[in-house]
């Protein structure tokens, strides 16, 4: 049976990527890694991984209207619910950044002015890593769907996992709580919420909790970072108790970790005898058993 | 009204920390600023600042529903749907709406023939407006917890802002949360540190504002915690470096508190009055 961990945070820049690199590397056995941060992927920095194939990913459409064609009569703009049509200098035009893809426009256009193009600049990537495969997804800036992204890096890695036998599939996730994170975490056999001890990262793990109450998935609580702040570390401890939420590790705050990541290593491989690698270890050890 | 986003690719390089500390100095000087808080999915502007309350509007956006009694079952507004999000199967008698899918666009209702398709609204989140006597205004978007996409609350929380001046605590990333925010700002403040990570999501980020054609420059945090390839590249692309900050365990435990850093350090203080000085200097029309 394949093992799905997704680590995951709310608050950005908690350590989920330098965590899951580490975890990456503990292992004795081979793991498939997935970077689901597809709007801002870093593992690659770490891992350099050497990329075997790359796959395109039409993240959606873009409407365009032919001037040549269009009569301005102004159709399309009372149909678009996404204020995406402009009417400048005598001429209707699209907002790309407004621009949903709905395709209505190009529906309800009466003399067939209006095309969709494919936004077909996104890729995903999958190769070969220190101990064993990885794959991740590059949106192409200001591109949607990322949600859409994940779900196919997600699928290529169980596609690659089961092809080599490896029976781990790591996955770091994006921020926040919106489509890419709940793609990210949808069937896996554990979550690993990485926290940090402020009030900013408590009321994002308030929220974060809140999404896992939808889904019926085994978690725990690493807070990174915690002596930064014993009391708000408490504060964290204390709001996971009340919600039944188990607190897998605490990480101490060291610069090596930084280190490690100038040096493209992660921390258990830069410095196994660190108490950061220490700690990680036991939480991996932990969440594995 | 002159707009100045706070963003960056990465996450958690500190947004939220110079947004909030730049509005207070700004409010200090007593321009009429707002500080809109973006970052829908996770909103956390406004616990820095001692406000209260003052009203919440909710952002809904509309859904379609289908009444059996008057459906055909001819499947067209599934056809028309781009984002899978009705399911019709005519040997059972099905019509289905995925509302967690809809986008709201209206197109199965224009599909539909048999004016089967009626709208209901459905809620997204809600705009939230802060406030003190001291002058202090926040606005903030806060997405509710599982939908899919923060950019509606975001887009109202922005339409919402009124001042002389209004920063956006932009949300993180590269996609459609942040276009939508920095598209509305005349001016982007990109706070990165000195990391190889935060180098590849900055460049990420810089592509984009310089496609869009906005002026930028960059904040670099946590100076001194990693290496110098961040003022490498800066310098190399002649990019300009509004403030550097210092990575000071006291400023970020104080932080971590919920507490604005500028307040009792006068030394972090005159950094961000020289950056409020050098924004306005940017502006034309605000001065301190």
């Amino acid at each position: 049976m394949i093992n799905e961990l997704a680590v995951i945070s709310g608050k950005g820049g908690t350590g989920k990527s330098s965590i899951t690199a580490a975890f990456a590397t503990i292992s004795e056995n081979r793991v498939v890694l997935a970077d689901c941060d597809v709007d801002a992927a870093n593992l690659h920095i770490i891992m350099e991984p050497e990329i075997e194939f790359t796959e395109v990913y039409i993240s959606g459409e873009k409407a365009k209207i032919d001037h040549q064609i269009c009569k301005n009569c102004g159709v399309c703009q009372d149909y678009c619910r996404f204020d995406a049509i402009t009417f400048t200098e005598g001429k209707y035009s699209i907002d790309e950044i407004s621009c949903d893809g709905c395709k209505l426009c190009e529906r309800v256009c009466p003399v067939k002015a209006i095309s969709m193009e494919k936004s077909d600049k996104s890729r995903m990537h999958s190769g070969n890593f220190r101990n064993g495969k990885m794959v991740y997804g590059r949106l192409e800036p200001g591109e949607e769907n990322s949600g859409k992204l994940v779900a196919m890096v997600r699928n290529r890695c169980r596609e690659i996992a089961g092809q080599e036998q490896i029976d781990t599939i790591l996955i770091d996730s994006p921020p926040g709580i919106g489509c890419a994170v709940i793609s990210s975490i949808s069937g896996v056999n554990y979550v690993l919420i990485v926290t940090e001890p402020s009030m900013s990262a408590l009321s994002d793990l308030e929220r974060t909790l809140q999404l896992l109450e939808g889904f019926s998935l085994e978690k725990g609580v690493a807070i990174n970072k915690h002596d930064l702040s014993p009391e708000l570390t408490e504060r964290i401890i204390d709001f996971c108790n009340s919600k039944g939420v188990g607190i897998v590790g605490k990480i101490p705050f060291n610069p090596e970790v930084v280190e490690a990541m100038i040096n493209s290593k992660s921390i258990v491989e830069w410095n196994p005898l660190s108490n950061v690698s220490k700690e990680i270890v036991k939480i991996w050890e932990n969440i594995t058993k | 009204m002159f707009k100045i986003a706070v963003a960056s690719g990465k996450g958690g390089t500190g947004k939220t920390f110079v947004s909030t500390n730049l509005y207070q100095t700004f409010i200090e000087y007593g321009i009429n600023a707002v500080l809109t808080d973006c970052d829908a999915e996770e909103p956390n502007a406004a616990s820095f600042f001692k406000t209260e309350l003052i009203e919440s509007k909710q952002v809904t956006q509309k859904v379609p529903q289908i009444d059996s009694s008057k459906c055909l079952f001819c499947g067209k507004c599934q056809d028309w749907c781009a984002y899978n999000a009705i399911l019709i199967i005519k040997e059972r008698g099905l019509s289905r709406v995925m509302e967690e899918l809809c986008h709201g666009c209206g197109a199965c209702s224009v599909a539909c023939e048999n004016g089967a398709i009626t709208e209901k609204e459905m809620l997204l989140g809600e705009v939230i407006n802060f406030s003190d006597n001291s002058g202090c205004k926040i606005v903030e978007g806060r997405l509710k917890v599982g939908v899919y996409t923060p950019v509606p609350v975001l887009k109202r929380a922005i339409n919402s802002t009124y001042a002389d001046l209004a920063i956006f605590d932009s949300p993180p990333g590269t996609s459609c949360p942040f276009i939508h925010t920095v598209n509305a700002s005349d001016y982007v403040i990109l706070v990165t540190e000195p990391t190889p990570f935060g180098l590849n999501d900055l460049k990420l980020s810089v592509e984009i504002l310089q496609k869009m054609g906005r002026p930028f420059s960059v904040i670099i945090n946590r100076a001194g915690l990693g290496n110098r390839v961040v003022h490498d590249y800066l310098k190399r692309e002649n990019i300009e470096l509004i403030m550097e900050i210092p990575f000071d365990k006291e400023i970020a435990s104080a932080y971590s508190k919920g507490k604005l850093a500028v307040s009792g350090r006068p030394l972090l203080a005159a950094k961000f009055s020289s950056l409020a000085r050098k924004l306005t200097d940017k502006i034309g029309g605000i001065a301190l």
